[in-house]
């Protein structure tokens, strides 16, 4: 009898043991969902401010967590690797999950600071945005490819599926291969604010969908006549970057403002960010943080 | 006296345990997946969600349509690859290789089961895809180099499900075909592999349900283009590309859509693998 009973009560343990974790799993992918590899997990108490900041630098403390673009992420890992050789005691998880992610979690508090590599739409939430980088986004053929310049208008009508044909850009007699990337990227979204307009047409299905900026750089490098959008950190020699408008597609051009894709990097906090959190921002703008974000290949935030 | 009738009890009481505890997670995991979907199903109306021929999340439009199409059309393509190649590589390693080449053969085809998809997706990528554009032209990502990679995927399970099938039929069959003037032919076609038929449709479908689920080598050489396919060279977009191509930034609408596809699939999987079962069924009174 006694032991009859032992077993029913060690079942009902386990299964509650195993559907609490399910449950638990549930949960915690509504905030973050499909986050790129937590290094640790975000407790949901941790204040966004917990250290003094009267107390002197080298004794700094505390823990900050930010969550969001992936575009943002490598850079983001960059300067906190750095902070934290300044201020040892301090610890910084990043996150990956894209801006929408950032924004999300930004303002409902499961991170201390959100990335977003595009501007907020109307429809989200919102946030004090920090500027800490630009990036220009290029656009690329494959390096066989005879047209070297379009216009912004051309682009447009080409990621549409007006234009379907090179001819009617001044090159081969082919079929263009159009490569994006999927919804829902934040890469997308700035390439469909800046060039396809806030009200233009959309991106044609018929298009190559591709997950990431580097799987559209290979395909557009394996790919003659095909035509695509990378961030300017994924520019190389494999591919052919065009001019827009007439303008070179360069750093130097785009800092200058008169290359004509470049979209805001930004740090997303909910209020005026105070205390540790503040510090780390500043020292993301500080000539330190931006001398990392010139070194990472991306644009000075001014 | 306690240790024998303990032990045969806590053996009793463990399996049960194990066994209701992998049920339940199956459960669990149905229930979790439908309840995320739910919000698109109510959002998008199931017969919007499923006919509608537009996939704009960012427009609020979600219809899958054109990936069920795409689903179904590399499925079918792949089958009509499998099926000859399959039975008739199996007919030869179980009754015609001579028994070093079968043995050579057969290892061959077990190593190619090992290998990971994203490998095949690699291949197709960088074999496939240049091939089929420098032929046809277009961009060569599409549906045919998708069904060549799958067909390469599925073709040695089949394979060997079919070659231990044809062997297990009872060599009493063979002997008795031979002694009554059947030619070696005739007894492979007419008397083996009905034989066989029940296992040969458990491997086909199980082909099947593989090529239905692959995701990674589709993903990397179909396109991802949500557009009705209207030719073999057509770019497409398959259920589980759809899932795997969006979920990294999807939220929520979106992300509600995409675990919606996983629900379609889901009933897909279903609907296949009680084809597999009432078709294993039949072959047994066949036989």
């Amino acid at each position: 009898m006694k032991v009859k009973t032992l077993w029913i009560s060690l079942i009902l343990v386990a299964l509650l043991l195993g559907s609490s974790v399910l449950v638990g799993c549930s949960e915690e992918s509504t905030p973050v969902p499909a986050a790129t590899s937590p290094s640790s997990i975000s407790s949901p108490t941790s204040s966004p401010t917990s250290s003094p900041t009267s107390a002197p630098s080298s004794k700094l403390s505390g823990k900050i967590t930010e969550a969001g673009s992936t575009t943002v992420q490598p850079l983001a890992e960059k300067l906190a690797s750095a902070f934290k050789a300044k201020y040892p005691k301090v610890e910084i998880t990043i996150q990956g999950g894209g801006s929408s992610v950032g924004v999300k979690s930004a303002n409902n508090g499961t991170v201390d600071i959100g990335a977003a590599s595009r501007e907020l739409k109307e429809s989200e939430p919102a946030l004090v945005t920090h500027c800490i980088a630009r990036d220009g986004i290029a656009i690329v053929v494959h390096s066989s490819n005879s047209v070297s310049g379009l216009t912004k208008e051309q682009v447009r009508n080409i990621f549409a599926g007006s234009i379907t044909n090179w001819s009617e850009v001044g090159g081969p007699d082919a079929t263009i291969v159009v490569v994006s990337r999927e919804e829902g990227s934040g890469t997308r979204a700035a390439f469909e604010e800046m060039v396809m307009g806030k009200k233009g047409p959309d991106i044609t299905n018929s298009a190559i969908f591709q997950p990431s900026n580097g799987v559209v750089k290979n395909t557009v490098s394996g790919t003659p006549l095909s035509i695509g959008f990378l961030s300017f950190g994924y520019l190389d020699n494999t591919v052919k970057a065009l001019t827009i408008d007439g303008i070179t597609c360069t750093v130097e051009n785009a800092a200058q403002g008169t290359y004509p894709i470049v979209r805001p990097l930004y740090f997303l906090t909910k209020e005026e960010p105070e205390g540790l959190v503040k510090t780390f921002i500043d020292f993301a703008l500080s000539a330190d943080g931006q001398a990392i974000v010139e070194e990472e290949g991306y644009i000075k935030s001014r | 006296m306690v240790s024998r009738y303990f032990t045969d009890r806590l053996a009793k009481r463990s399996i049960t345990l194990l066994g209701v505890s992998s049920i339940l997670i199956m459960g669990l995991i149905v229930v979790f997946i439908v309840h995320e979907g739910m919000p698109a199903f109510r959002e998008v109306g199931l017969f919007n969600f499923i006919f509608g021929t537009e996939w704009r999340p960012s427009n609020g439009q979600f219809g899958i349509w054109t990936m069920i199409l795409g689903s179904v059309a590399v499925t079918l393509g792949t089958l009509v690859l499998v099926l000859p190649l399959g039975i008739g590589c199996a007919i030869l390693l179980a009754e015609l290789a001579p028994f070093r080449i079968r043995s050579v053969l057969r290892i061959i085809v077990e190593t190619i089961v090992g290998i990971p998809s994203v490998v095949h997706g690699l291949v197709g990528m960088a074999l496939f895809v240049p091939f089929i554009r420098n032929t046809f032209g277009g961009s060569g990502y599409g549906i045919l180099p998708a069904i060549l990679v799958l067909t390469a995927m599925v073709l040695p399970t089949v394979v060997s499900i079919t070659e231990d099938n044809i062997r297990s039929v009872p060599g009493g069959y063979k002997e008795g075909s031979l002694a009554l003037g059947a030619t070696h032919w005739q007894t492979i076609w007419h008397v083996q592999l009905p034989a066989a038929r029940s296992g040969i449709g458990a491997a086909i479908v199980l082909g099947v349900g593989r090529a239905v689920g692959e995701t990674m080598a589709m993903i990397m050489v179909i396109g991802n283009s949500p557009v009705v396919p209207h030719s073999i060279l057509s770019q497409a977009r398959t259920l589980t590309g759809n899932i795997a191509v969006e979920i990294m930034y999807a939220t929520g609408l979106h992300e509600s859509a995409l675990f919606a596809t996983g629900v379609v699939l889901l009933v897909l999987i279903m609907i296949i693998n009680s084809c597999a079962f009432i078709l294993a069924r039949k072959g047994k009174s066949y036989a």
